[in-house]
């Protein structure tokens, strides 16, 4: 019997030691991921500790009604004589929320109905054909019907919101399956006795993480700009709550007089919008180079 | 003889055939046109017929193309027959669900041809090779660790690569995983699907080699699928010729190399490179490209390539019949 000889997994690769991560090249290498995750972390940070922070967003006072910025109110205070940094700081608190919701939830349930339709071959067209009706609904007319059928609440908002993004989010891991479906390796995990939910939970599902976690980033970016819009609208956040979509629309009467009271919350809105969407940039280029070739 | 003898008397000659395979087809049904309304049957494997002994290699050869893959799939019952039957020790496993379908593939594993593809990336080495183990719910955690490290000893690998991905190893290493993989269960058949065709011709040997070793070691039997003939004669005790979709000819190693009864055999084993250049050799050339599977030829498949074809290869499909001791092959010259 020769003797069979034993070879080194990976001899090269443990010669070079692994490669201390240093801040400033990450910085340098993933500057939308960098830029876009510390704007996102500094309105985190205030929206959850908004309720400590000095200010409150709904004591109206109006001898002090359109302050322009400065001293006691550092972005003024708005026709009601409400100070706007603290309404600012609260609204983040709504925009985040939502749009965090919307992201987890649309995501979630687009994976388990996505997985579900590209595994298993009978429920492919009947889910889909569901998920084209879904996805021709558009989220602010969904929205209006729902607040005109219940009452005007951040949950009904982002119920309306989640129902239209699920059949993207559904499409997107659909195709991830299909194709990591053909692999052998499915193959030789079935030729060793795997059972379906094995197979569809340890061998497909982790090829979907990147992917989703991208869309996961868009979905929220969406989200935030489509609350913003309904509660403009009045058919999202009630007014009593300080979302920056209503802000604006009680404040466009003013735009000439008191332009702090509508530059504000729409430039903090942008600037939310803009860090979702460079942190979905960034991971999409670090977490799958191919689709960033691609797009 | 000897234990370690590769002659096909090696293991139990007159009991019933480990693997028994008649008359297996797989069609593949597709439409063309505007309408979709011609209906083209693919026959990628049609009336293949053959049976495998323990501790037996037969190898199965042909062009790509020519439905040794599936059959191949066909056998793990990773694709559906359309007609025939699969029987294992004599039990019929050609329509086996549930319980007696998992109980058959701990039986029959499979090696795959690309040793990237075949390992899933996001999984250790260790991972890979124990999940059979696990699907099946053999040993606990610990001991699984014990049999992965065994395993890993067995192919040539150090038990401490168990811990690394797929992408660390070589193609060589990621194939000998591939291997511990089948073997985890301890099968008794295992289809090698072109194990070698992916690697470098150095590595080819030694995986080769250690095929050969697993097989004498613990009495495997071998469905070989190749398309080198050289790695054939290396490790084959028969080999079984196909040519689109059908055996044409089967038989033992010896009798393939020397005696060979169908043209195309012949033109195959002339095909092959021979290591010496002062060998002179009165080559069978076969001209044309393989006819479509999905309009073969009538009559005999080969005849439209075939230097000896004669007014009755175009008409009547020969069948397989007996040329010597286990010899058979499908051809209408020296008919007896």
């Amino acid at each position: 019997m020769t003797e069979v000889p034993v070879l080194e997994a990976g001899e090269e690769l443990a010669a070079t030691p692994r490669r201390l991560v240093r801040p400033w090249r990450f910085i340098r290498r993933n500057p939308s991921l960098v830029a876009g995750g510390v704007i996102l972390a500094i309105f985190a940070i205030l929206a959850l500790a908004a309720p400590w922070l000095p200010g409150d967003p709904l004591t109206m006072k109006p001898s002090n009604r359109l302050l322009p910025p400065g001293g006691a109110f550092p972005l003024g205070t708005d026709s009601l004589g409400r100070d706007v940094m603290a309404r600012v700081i609260h609204g983040a608190r709504v925009s985040l929320f939502v749009g965090f919701s919307v992201a987890i939830m649309s995501v979630a349930a687009g994976l388990a109905i996505g997985l579900v339709a590209g595994a298993v071959r009978p429920t492919d067209t009947p889910l889909m054909r569901l998920m084209d009706a879904l996805m021709a609904i558009p989220a602010i007319l969904l929205a209006i019907a729902l607040i005109s059928l219940t009452q005007a609440s951040v949950t009904t908002v982002i119920i309306a919101i989640t129902i239209p993004e699920i059949p993207r989010v559904v499409r997107l891991v659909r195709s991830v399956v299909l194709s990591v479906r053909e692999q052998p390796y499915i193959e030789a995990a079935i030729a060793g006795g795997a059972r379906m939910p094995k197979i569809i939970l340890r061998h497909i599902l982790p090829s979907t993480i990147p992917a989703l976690i991208v869309q996961a980033t868009y979905i929220c970016a969406s989200a935030i700009l489509v609350e913003a819009t309904l509660s403009f609208l009045g058919a999202g956040a009630p007014p009593e709550i300080p979302s920056w979509g209503n802000m604006i629309a009680s404040s466009r009467l003013y735009l000439a007089r008191a332009p702090w009271t509508i530059f504000c919350p729409g430039l903090a809105l942008a600037l939310v919008v803009l860090a979702v969407n460079l942190l979905g940039d960034g991971l999409r280029d670090r977490l799958d180079p191919r689709l960033a070739r691609r797009m | 003889m000897s234990v370690t003898d590769t002659s096909p008397t090696a293991a139990g000659e007159t009991s019933a055939p480990l693997l028994e395979i008649s008359n297996l087809a797989k069609h593949f049904e597709m439409r063309a046109g505007a309408l979709k309304l011609t209906r083209l049957v693919l026959k990628a494997v049609d009336d293949v017929s053959f049976s495998l002994q323990r501790g037996e290699t037969l190898c199965l050869v042909g062009e790509s193309g020519c439905g040794k893959s599936t059959v191949g799939k066909l056998i793990l019952r990773l694709m559906e027959p359309s007609a025939g039957a699969i029987r294992i020790d004599g039990d019929d496993v050609t329509h086996a669900g549930g319980a007696a379908l998992r109980q058959f593939r701990r039986r029959v594993q499979m090696i795959f041809q690309d040793p990237f593809a075949s390992l899933n990336p996001h999984l250790n080495a260790g991972t890979i090779v124990g999940e059979p183990l696990e699907n099946y719910n053999l040993y606990n955690a610990r001991e699984r660790r014990e049999q992965v490290a065994a395993l890993f000893a067995r192919v040539g690998l150090r038990p401490e690569a168990a811990a690394k991905f797929p992408f660390e190893f070589s193609g060589g290493q990621r194939q000998r995983i591939g291997i511990a993989r089948a073997l985890a269960l301890s099968p008794d058949l295992i289809v090698a699907d072109e194990p070698v065709s992916a690697l470098d011709v150095s590595v080819q040997a030694q995986v080769l080699n250690l095929l050969v070793d697993l097989r004498d070691q613990l009495g495997l039997a071998y469905l070989f699928i190749s398309h080198d003939l050289g790695v054939v004669e290396h490790i084959a005790h028969r080999v079984a010729v196909m040519y689109l979709g059908r055996i044409v000819e089967i038989g033992d190693k010896r009798t393939i190399f020397s005696r060979a009864q169908h043209p195309y055999t012949q033109a195959l084993i002339a095909a092959a490179p021979v290591a010496d250049p002062r060998v002179k050799r009165d080559a069978i050339v076969i001209e044309g490209d393989v006819p479509s599977p999905l309009d073969p030829p009538k009559g005999c498949a080969f005849h439209t390539r075939c230097p000896f074809a004669f007014a009755r290869c175009s008409q009547e499909t020969p069948l397989l019949t007996r040329r010597g001791d286990g010899h058979l092959a499908a051809c209408h010259l020296d008919m007896p």
